[in-house]
């Protein structure tokens, strides 16, 4: 078998390939599921049932997806400027403690003003808590994937100390949580008696948002520049410094967004299992969406249709959830793998003679 | 005897080629970029697999896309670009992949006896013992040589031997060539440069489009013919214009710098004057200051020492964009890297350096993009770039027409300094004029130009004035006119730098 690169990968080529990957990767779990003494057709029945098959089930799908979409592009703008930004699971925490902070009774405005004004001000922390990592990688050279990744940490750990210490709810009977977000700074549900809240539209538009500043303005252009070849940015008269570090700021800014959402939105209050590991699932749904914003979108509701299927799809058929995790590997691994190989055409027979 | 012939079809880049190369004779193989030069003496020596056709050596058939089966029949290859060890020694360099370097029966006196008799014969002067990366270029290609010769081969292909050298030095390997095919081996030579072709050859084949236009004995070949052959068309050498000489507009004075990642000895005391209207020509040999000197004029390094003036006022700050608001146009030598962005397509890369252009963006930063497109639509066809459409990504178009692109997005800022660094390496003969008149029309505009060529060729057919950069310094400008190559050549290599400064 042998390998030539192509001039150029044909478009339906980069939109079949997520399909086939997600397939492949069904697949994969069909297996797994054999071996667990499940029929796989009946458990992807319960799996899709879970996922979409009444409104609340909708809503649950949906709420998941807000922190994941938040996330994905906070992943998705930085790697487009080649910044690795691993700690988006740290930046969702600063957010979701600034919004505690000013959120539990310090600030009271009416729900117009107070709303924006907690997404502004987790968008703030989200963008502090990257800042040690922006400044460490310009000053001394210091790689971002070690430093933003070990921020993950730090910041958990502070919030594991703020909630047993200075932001411990009194009332909470001991356990480690906030205090709740005043009335006026919980975001409205958008599905009656569910929990799909407002978090969901402030995601959808962000990304919008995204999408927008990429294509349509110099900003997103020399995001591209300098991701695609920062020195060819560089002689153009492009600053390279400057352009990484507004980009690390705006994802630090994303996925402090992804906080706040979940602190006034979903949960209604800080504890510690608020994100189960929403920062390092965007990156998957950056990746599997080829960093595009919009696709994003739609790859965060796909990992969030697996996730909470497979909620329904465990209690239904009695197979553990973890299921999910596998073929949300699968499917990102295979997407990675494929859109490499996409750039070559493939010649199987020999040559020699 | 021996005899190369092969055949194939289908592929374009090789269609149906057939030649031969006797005993004690050198080929030469002339060709633009993209005629299949390189892809013919890849399928010679196993690399590639032809489609159809044979290779034999000697009478017997050689299986195809069998690296290890030419070495053994007696092929070498000298690659355009040196494929050796820079942290090991010449004599460890040759043994690398014949003799089992760390086994029990290493013999290293045998081999270095042998190493001595060839560059004896050969005229191959070189030190077994020194390492790598203390050689020159010209002991390099020496050791490459040497390294194909030590297999005991009969036909040595020799890709772009000469790109790097000094004038000197090509005489040198000259010499060793001659020597070779006297003691009955046969050279296969790829070149574009065609005085050194017409200079040793005896037999000269060229190809155009993969296929081979003409076979010819040297003595019926000249130059003019032979640059028609290879393009299909008679080219128009770009013709020097008198353009007026207006005041300075650069200065630099005494100027010093610490060493930077390509310039390991930094620039040393450089003065030099840029007026309008002239092209300054600097020779020198690759890695003695010269991007460090562009570098510096783009505003990407500062001085330690000295001062650089604009129209007569000193500048202080250095930084790219406000050189390029100067009215400073850099040039960078990779095209490839620092020049544009291959995965991009070419409308974009066509505004990459206009976004404060309020043409291309609204001063809030929102781009324009029909004005993007008309922008690039015209500088595509103001500068011929061709391409089939702006929305290719810049990495397919070929080097020429990347150039063009580069050259074109800068003249249509008006610069009044162009810096162009290696304008011309790597492009085919078409691409070459076309690059030459593009600079020669920005002069008869009254811009002033530097041109940082290793080509003195190139630099003396379009220079005004031209000094040579050795070792981090410059010589004082001299009109070109007045210069040899020759004379040229030994100051790129040091030994008359010290009177031309005084």
């Amino acid at each position: 078998m042998r390998l030539e690169a192509r001039d150029h990968v044909p478009e339906w080529l980069t939109f079949l390939v997520p399909i086939l990957a997600i397939f492949f990767s069904l697949f994969v779990a069909a297996i797994l599921l054999i071996i667990a003494d499940a029929p796989p057709l009946e458990s992807f029945y319960y799996l899709i049932k879970g996922a979409f098959g009444s409104k609340n089930a909708i809503a649950e799908t949906g709420a998941r997806a807000t922190p994941l979409i938040l996330t994905g592009l906070a992943a998705g703008i930085a790697f487009r400027a080649k910044f690795w930004n691993i700690g988006a699971e740290g930046q969702l925490y600063a957010g979701a403690i600034a919004v505690t902070v000013v959120g539990t009774g310090a600030i009271n405005l009416p729900s117009t003003l107070m709303i924006p004004f907690l997404f502004l001000v987790g968008a703030l922390a989200g963008a502090v808590a990257i800042l040690p990592s922006v400044i460490l990688k310009q000053l001394f050279k210091v790689d971002e994937v070690v430093t933003t990744l070990l921020m993950n940490f730090i910041i958990i750990l502070f919030v594991s100390f703020v909630l047993d210490g200075p932001l411990k709810d009194p009332m909470s009977m001991g356990w480690p949580q906030a205090a709740s977000i005043v009335d006026s700074g919980v975001l409205p549900q958008i599905m009656e008696r569910t929990r799909l809240h407002f978090g969901f539209i402030v995601a959808i538009v962000t990304a919008l948002m995204i999408w927008f500043i990429l294509g349509k303005t110099t900003f997103g252009f020399k995001i591209r520049a300098v991701g695609y070849n920062s020195s060819a940015a560089y002689h153009s008269g492009h600053s390279v410094i400057k352009t990484m570090m507004l980009v690390a700021c705006i994802s630090g800014g994303l996925a402090g967004l992804a906080g706040v959402t979940e602190t006034a939105g979903l949960k209604g209050y800080l504890t510690l299992d608020l994100s189960p590991g929403f920062g390092y699932t965007g990156i998957a749904v950056a990746m599997l969406a080829a960093l595009n914003p919009i696709g994003i979108v739609f790859s965060a509701i796909f990992l969030a249709t697996i996730y909470v299927g497979a909620d329904s799809m465990s209690r239904a058929m009695n197979v553990p959830t973890y299921l999910a995790d596998v073929v949300v590997a699968v499917t990102v691994l295979s997407v990675l793998i494929s859109l490499v190989l996409t750039q070559y055409k493939f010649y199987f027979k020999s040559n020699s003679k | 005897m021996t005899k190369v012939s092969k055949k194939f079809g289908t592929l374009t880049a090789n269609e149906n080629i057939s030649f031969s190369v006797s005993k004690g004779e050198i080929l030469a193989v002339l060709g633009e970029n993209g005629a299949g030069k390189t892809t013919l003496m890849n399928v010679i020596f196993g690399h590639y697999i032809p489609d159809s056709g044979t290779i034999a050596l000697k009478g017997v058939r050689m299986r195809s896309g069998d690296t290890k089966a030419a070495i053994k029949s007696g092929i070498g290859m000298v690659h355009q670009h040196f494929t050796l060890a820079e942290n090991l020694t010449v004599l460890e360099n040759i043994l690398i992949g014949r003799n089992p370097l760390w086994g029990w029966t290493l013999n290293t006196k045998a081999a270095e006896q042998k190493i001595m008799d060839i560059s004896e014969r050969f005229g191959l002067k070189i030190d077994p013992h020194a390492r790598v990366l203390d050689l020159s270029v010209g002991e390099k290609q020496r050791l490459e040589i040497l390294k194909t010769l030590y297999s005991n081969c009969d036909l040595v292909i020799l890709d772009e031997p000469t790109a790097s050298l000094t004038p000197q030095e090509v005489d040198n390997l000259f010499v060793t060539i001659q020597s070779m095919v006297k003691s009955g081996l046969s050279v296969i030579l790829i070149s574009h440069k065609l005085d050194e072709i017409l200079r040793v050859s005896d037999r000269i084949l060229v190809l155009r489009h993969g296929k081979v236009v003409a076979d010819m004995a040297r003595v019926k070949a000249n130059k003019a013919l032979l640059a028609e052959l290879i393009v299909g068309r008679k080219i128009k050498r770009p013709i020097q214009k008198k353009a007026k000489f207006t005041s300075n507009v650069l200065d630099l004075n005494s100027i010093n710098t610490s060493p930077t990642q390509g310039s390991p000895m930094g620039l040393k005391n450089i003065d030099l004057e840029l007026r309008g209207g002239e092209i300054h020509g600097i020779a020198g040999v690759a890695g003695n200051g010269q991007r460090a000197l562009c570098e510096l004029i783009a505003g990407q390094i500062k001085p330690q020492s000295g001062n650089l003036a604009y129209k007569g006022v000193l500048v202080n700050s250095f930084n790219v964009k406000k050189f390029m608001a100067m009215g400073i146009a850099y040039i960078p030598e990779d095209r490839n890297i620092d020049g544009v962005i291959g995965d991009m397509s070419i409308q974009e890369n066509s505004v990459l350096s206009e976004l404060n252009n309020p043409k291309i963006a609204t001063p809030r930063g929102f781009l324009l993009l029909k004005e993007c497109v008309a922008y690039a639509k015209n500088i595509c066809k103001k500068y011929d770039v061709r391409t089939q459409s702006l929305s290719q990504p810049a990495r397919l178009l070929s080097g020429g027409n990347v150039q063009k692109l580069l050259i074109g997005r800068w003249l249509e800022r008006n610069p009044n300094v162009i810096i162009a660094c290696q304008p011309t390496r790597g492009l085919d003969e078409g691409a070459i004029a076309a690059v030459h008149s593009m600079l020669l029309n920005a002069k008869s505009d009254g811009r002033a130009i530097l041109v940082v060529t290793e080509d003195l060729d190139e630099l003396l057919l379009i220079s005004d004035k031209v000094s040579v950069m050795y070792n981090g310094s410059l010589t004082a400008a001299k009109q070109a006119k007045k210069l040899e190559k020759r004379e040229i050549g030994l100051m790129m290599t040091g030994s008359k730098i010290e009177e031309t400064i005084k």
